[in-house]
């Protein structure tokens, strides 16, 4: 899904939410994220379009929640409840993924097969 | 030219060995002492006598006493008062040439090439004053183009005047053993010249009386500018030529290993090795002939353990194959030479670092003994008269605790021959004089210094030896290997030509400095 600059992104995506897991004083998801618009989109080792700059699954946990909710490595993240994942650093993503204050996430990811 | 390469010996002041008292005692009262010689290498025993002892009277033979080596016992040899053995006849020779007098074959070169200057320089002087005195009303006038020509001789003497003075009247600072080609060459060269001139002069104008006085000044301003030429090719031959450096000349010194490297031009080896003894003095630390590597102790357990017999009825081959066997055995047998080495080594750099400490702390005690008193500092009250003392006089009076402490320091890094009480009392009133702290006192005694700090200035020069397999005249080349020697010690000086550099050049176009994030990094949520 390479965009055109200036035009919109269209894509077809899926609703996946997942339930964050207690563990000690954390809240975890149980997947890694990689990319980002401050990183190389070139050494993205999941994407597909190696000069995309966005969220992309690139591990996940197996057990996890995110395994649970049938995320799979690969998917870009183009939105986490309601905020958009599309053209934001990977510091940002990070904080956006784990707010202490969120039990669950809503992610829109899209991927190849869909 | 000079020949010889003979000046009276450096003021080593060997040590006693085997002599009489009465012979020891007269020596010691013509000399003043410098340090030990070459005779504590040898394997005789000795009795080292500095001339002043350091401090107490006992020290003569305590230095070694201190330091438990066993194999320097100090034992007075049971020699009757008339004997003298092979090492006092060396010495007597050695101190006959000490005592020659200033050698005059030195200054032959110097004055030679003066006197030649001299009369080149007079020459076109003459050229000019010779006719006039001689058959003056003869002579053609000869107007403006004449007063011209005298205006650039003379302008063109003095320069000549000031650039031989500036370039070649300088005391020589060596003698070299044989002949300094340029110089001669140069001199040579010189003397034809103004010979031929003057032949020419003799023939073509005093014997038919030229009357062209103009034809004259110019011939004269000829010579001026052909010996302005002869100082240009002296000066690119003499001062410049050496100077880009071709050849990388490594220094080491034959009894301890001390090394150097340095860069040189294209040179003789007699300059070479004037130019390497000129670096020497002032780069290689001072050698130290107490200083050994390994103490006989450890190396004689070695070799003394084995006899071996010869059961073999024939006599030929015996002594190889014998000094064979040893070896191999000596070779094959376990020994602990080395832990003895390591744990003697580690025992010496202790001992050596807490008489360091404790010599630092004394110097630092005395030194605040004393201040310097200022100029409008009034005197206290009479109760308290301070004592007003003169640099000399505050020298002695605190080098009294500290001298213990320094004398001990001393004898401990083997350091004491080269130090005597006066030199340490003249070095502490030099610091005191020029507000130094005790750490600049003790940098001397701390570190041993370049053979420079221990000369006395004699102004015998010292003797070196150039020992070299190709004549030394001729230049420095790749692969050549030369040795200075002294009495005692050795430079040996290998010559390698320093690489061809092949510089290429890239351009960078400042525009092109760009950078792109090479992070893929992976967090996990």
């Amino acid at each position: 899904m390479s965009f055109v600059p200036g035009k919109p992104v269209t894509a077809v995506v899926q609703i996946i939410e997942i339930q964050k897991l207690r563990q000690g004083d954390n809240l975890i998801l149980g997947f890694s994220i990689g990319g980002g618009i401050d990183q190389d989109p070139g050494q993205n080792p999941v994407s597909e379009d190696k000069s995309d700059m966005g969220i992309y699954v690139t591990r996940i946990t197996p057990g996890g929640p995110a395994e649970v909710a049938d995320l799979r490595v690969g998917d870009k993240i183009m939105q986490v409840n309601g905020w958009d994942m599309t053209v934001v650093t990977h510091d940002q993503a990070r904080k956006r993924l784990t707010k202490k204050n969120e039990k669950v996430v809503r992610l829109l990811i899209t991927r190849k097969s869909l | 030219m000079d020949n010889e390469s003979q000046y009276s010996g450096y003021s080593y002041k060997s040590s006693h060995s085997r002599s009489s008292r009465k012979h020891r005692d007269r020596r010691d009262r013509h000399r003043s002492k410098s340090r030990d010689s070459s005779s504590r290498g040898d394997k005789s025993v000795t009795i080292q006598t500095p001339g002043e002892p350091l401090l107490d009277a006992e020290s003569t033979r305590g230095d070694d006493r201190d330091d438990n080596w066993g194999e320097t016992t100090t034992v007075v040899t049971g020699t009757s008062e008339h004997s003298l053995s092979n090492e006092d006849l060396t010495r007597v020779t050695k101190d006959l040439e000490e005592s020659t007098p200033l050698e005059c074959k030195r200054f032959i070169g110097p004055v030679l090439g003066g006197c030649l200057s001299f009369f080149a320089l007079i020459t076109p002087l003459a050229f000019l004053v010779l006719p006039q005195v001689l058959w003056r009303d003869v002579l053609e006038p000869c107007g403006t183009p004449c007063e011209g020509l005298y205006v650039s001789l003379a302008f063109k003497l003095l320069v000549l005047l000031i650039s031989s003075w500036a370039l070649f009247l300088r005391p020589p600072r060596a003698t070299l053993p044989r002949f300094f080609v340029f110089r001669c060459l140069l001199m040579v060269l010189v003397f034809l010249f103004v010979a031929s001139y003057w032949l020419f002069y003799g023939v073509r104008v005093l014997e038919p009386r030229e009357r062209d006085y103009r034809g004259i000044v110019e011939y004269a301003a000829s010579l001026v500018d052909a010996l302005l030429f002869i100082q240009y090719l002296a000066l690119v031959l003499l001062e410049v030529r050496h100077l880009q450096p071709a050849f990388c000349l490594k220094v080491v010194r034959s009894t301890d290993g001390a090394s150097k490297f340095y860069n040189v031009g294209h040179l003789s080896i007699q300059r070479a090795a004037v130019w390497v003894l000129d670096r020497y003095y002032s780069d290689f630390s001072v050698y130290n002939p107490a200083v050994v590597n390994l103490p006989k102790s450890i190396l004689s357990k070695k070799m003394t353990g084995f006899k071996v017999y010869s059961l073999d009825e024939s006599t030929t081959n015996n002594s190889t194959g014998q000094s064979r066997a040893m070896i191999a055995a000596a070779a094959r047998r376990r020994d602990n030479s080395h832990n003895e080495f390591y744990y003697e080594e580690a025992e010496m750099e202790r001992r050596i670092r807490k008489r360091k400490a404790r010599l630092v702390v004394a110097v630092e005690e005395a030194f605040t003994h004393i201040k310097r008193l200022h100029e409008d500092e009034v005197a206290s009250s009479p109760k308290h008269p301070r004592e007003v003392m003169d640099p000399r006089e505050a020298a002695q009076a605190i080098f009294a605790p500290m001298a213990r402490a320094m004398q001990k320091y001393l004898r401990t890094t083997r350091q004491q021959a080269f130090h005597s009480m006066e030199s340490i009392l003249t070095h502490l009133q030099f610091c005191i004089t020029h507000n130094m702290t005790p750490k600049a006192f003790l940098e001397r005694y701390l570190s041993p210094g370049p053979t420079m700090q221990y000369q006395q200035q004699s102004g015998r020069g010292r003797q070196w030896t150039l020992v070299s397999e190709e004549p030394v005249t001729s230049g420095i080349r790749q692969g050549l290997v030369f040795s200075l020697r002294r009495l005692d010690f050795s430079l040996v000086v290998t010559v390698t030509p320093l690489p061809f550099l092949r510089l290429g050049e890239e351009f960078i176009d400042p525009k092109s400095h760009k950078f792109v994030m090479r992070l893929q990094s992976e967090t996990s949520v």
